[in-house]
């Protein structure tokens, strides 16, 4: 059956879809563009003039080794925290999902990390995990772990990752939960009764029937993990020690912001978005083929 | 194969609600017992409990006789039908068939002849590769019966199977469930809230009200002799009509100024004594011109074709009469009724029991 509504004013629909259309002009297309734009352009020092320089600033991207290894880092760090984020909460998901007494309470405190900012977040972690100064990092200390993330690169990379992935549970959490509990009871009884036990219970039928909430999760987390946890590693390590933990977007804000090269840092972040596009379109294309059911 | 009983069986929930109140029944090997009774009446929970999916607060549940109350529902050598058929939708019908053949280890070509077995019974081989959502209700039935009948179980247990088709299926696959079960030789315990359902299926038809059993028997003994005004009503269609009386000496009860003589009414009840007098629409004729018996009047027809249903009143309070269509020519205002003395059947006004003679044989309410 068609779906369609019909106006008499031509005009109408397009009031309508404005406001959301000026939002995406505004706050993407505008700035998008004006990477894009910024990216063949290259600055003198002091900011005055600026010349057209075609794509210069990619090709000395690429020639640069520090590209390479941020790379490098985005990728274990993107890998890292968005298994932790989703395989963590999808546990915690289950967990709440069995909880009947004390239910809303134990699902309150898990969403609460959402709420709290991602420098709020950072610097949590960044005092508990502190060598000298936090209650983990001493504790670690005094079982003889060589703790110290300022500047053990590896160490860092790991808070941070720990940190991001935190952050991102709640959200994962609410989601999986929701899909948890649209799962009619009746497809877990009739497993039951069909001789599963519950883990394979879990893989057999619960795992496929949320796919698609699983699949979606897929999706913003990338997202997440490639733009969203700037403000974590600004707040922990500022992308050191040497640059251990400058991500991509990290590096956009590095370059451009700290080290003036607007060109370099455009071209970079169109890269980026490249990237996370091309990402999603490989998941779409791929993965949600087999979460249909 | 099994039979199956259950004794003094409860259901308490936390928070004190006590949904199944004492129940105790014996089904025997191959036996087709249906649970009846409004939403509510605990049939339900019961059936639940006999799966597993539901704790046992007090009393027995025994499948062949062992014990299963500990038992998990894997390990009880049952299979149950659901109301929304439970199909595991992303797997395919040959896989959810197959499903809880493969959990429990069954060689692949044993799974590949039982599956091909059962889709033939059901006539559903064309759609084994099918994913549920690409199949009708009535196929989707179907093949929640494949996935109960391929492992062989001792019991079939249904809930409410069919009271999600539309009504010309629901008569359709209640006749292959009744064959199925009857080549099968498979004891089956079946819920419904549906009185036509209950009386065609059963071979011991177990009335529930309130988490209480009000009656067990077969469809017959039931219909023919209800223990209680709720069976009464609650058994056929249209319902019994119930009328205020009094009884008016052996054997008699009056209604409203009426005197109705009941077969199976006691001898040495007080006159004067308040009690519900029941009379089945359809077992009342209408008398000839000039004959004794009691006056109708009626209010209005209601037609169904072959017979017609006659609303009106009779000494004084409502009443159903159902007749062939033209036994009454159309217009008629007030008639006689010969109300057969064996058709009247007595229950006290207080307790809802029947006042009967001799304690019938199924009169084993709880």
């Amino acid at each position: 059956m068609e779906k369609r509504s019909l106006y008499n004013n031509k005009l109408l629909p397009y009031l309508l879809l404005a406001p959301q259309l000026v939002i995406t002009l505004v706050f993407f297309y505008w700035p998008a563009s004006q990477a894009v734009w910024m990216s063949f352009r290259m600055e003198d020092a002091f900011g005055t003039t600026t010349e057209f320089v075609g794509l210069e600033n990619y090709v000395s991207l690429f020639q640069q080794r520090a590209y390479y290894e941020s790379m490098a880092t985005t990728v274990i760090f993107s890998i890292a925290v968005t298994f932790l984020a989703m395989s963590f909460s999808l546990l915690l998901a289950v967990m709440a999902d069995k909880q009947i007494r004390g239910g809303s309470v134990y699902r309150t405190l898990l969403i609460w990390p959402y709420a709290v900012a991602p420098a709020i977040a950072g610097v949590l972690w960044l005092f508990m995990f502190q060598p000298s100064l936090g209650m983990i990092g001493r504790g670690l200390i005094s079982i003889g772990v060589p703790w110290n993330p300022m500047l053990n690169g590896d160490h860092a990379l790991l808070l941070v990752i720990l940190a991001a992935a935190w952050k991102q549970i709640s959200y994962n959490f609410l989601f999986f939960l929701a899909g948890l509990q649209s799962i009619p009871k009746s497809l877990i009884e009739a497993a039951a009764i069909d001789g599963a036990r519950p883990t394979r219970r879990f893989w057999t039928i619960v795992f496929p029937m949320l796919s698609p909430t699983t699949f979606f999760l897929l999706v913003v987390n990338i997202v997440y993990v490639f733009f969203d946890t700037f403000g974590i590693i600004d707040a922990i390590t500022h992308g050191g020690p040497a640059k251990a933990t400058e991500t991509l977007v990290f590096k956009v804000y590095q370059d451009g912001r700290l080290g003036g090269d607007l060109g370099g840092s455009a071209a970079q972040s169109v890269v980026l978005m490249v990237i996370v596009i091309a990402l999603t379109a490989i998941q779409f294309r791929y993965v949600e083929r087999k979460v249909t059911y | 194969m099994a039979e199956v009983t259950l004794n003094d069986v409860r259901k308490v929930y936390a928070g004190g609600v006590e949904a199944v109140k004492g129940v105790s029944l014996d089904i025997p090997d191959g036996g087709f017992c249906v649970l009846v009774g409004p939403s509510g009446c605990g049939k339900s929970t019961l059936l639940r409990m006999v799966a597993g999916l539901e704790t046992i607060s007090s009393g027995q549940v025994a499948i062949g006789g062992r014990v299963v109350n500990e038992i998990e529902p894997a390990e009880r050598d049952i299979a149950m039908v659901f109301q929304n058929y439970a199909l595991y939708p992303h797997m395919s019908v040959y896989d959810n068939i197959a499903y809880g053949l493969r959990n429990r280890g069954t060689p692949k070509d044993e799974i590949d002849r039982r599956v091909q077995e059962a889709a033939r019974i059901l006539a559903i081989e064309p759609f084994l590769q099918r994913k549920p959502r690409a199949l009708s209700g009535g196929q989707r039935q179907r093949v929640a019966m494949g996935r109960a009948i391929v492992r062989k179980p001792q019991v079939f247990l249904f809930d409410e199977p069919l009271s999600n088709l539309d009504a010309k299926l629901r008569v359709q696959m209640r006749v292959e469930i009744k064959k199925l079960q009857r080549a099968l030789g498979v004891t089956s315990i079946y819920v419904t809230h549906d009185q036509v359902e209950a009386m065609t299926l059963s071979d011991k038809l177990v009335v529930m009200s309130g988490g209480q059993v009000e009656q067990v028997g077969t469809p017959t003994e039931v219909y023919r002799r209800p223990e209680t005004r709720f069976v009464a009503t609650f058994i056929g269609s249209p319902p019994m009509n119930i009328l205020p009386g009094l009884v008016d000496g052996d054997g008699r009860v009056s209604v409203g100024g009426l005197t109705l003589a009941a077969d199976d009414l006691p001898a040495g009840l007080e006159p004067g004594r308040h009690v519900d007098v029941g009379v089945r629409p359809e077992e009342v004729e209408v008398a000839p011109a000039g004959a004794p018996g009691a006056p109708f009047a009626i209010d209005f027809v209601e037609e169904l074709g072959a017979t017609e249903l006659l609303h009106g009143t009779l000494g004084g309070s409502p009443f159903v009469l159902q007749v062939n269509t033209g036994a009454v020519s159309p217009g008629t205002k007030a008639v006689t009724l010969a109300i057969p003395s064996r058709c009247v059947h007595v229950f006290d006004a207080e307790t809802g029991k029947r006042l009967g003679r001799a304690e019938s044989a199924t009169a084993r309410a709880a």
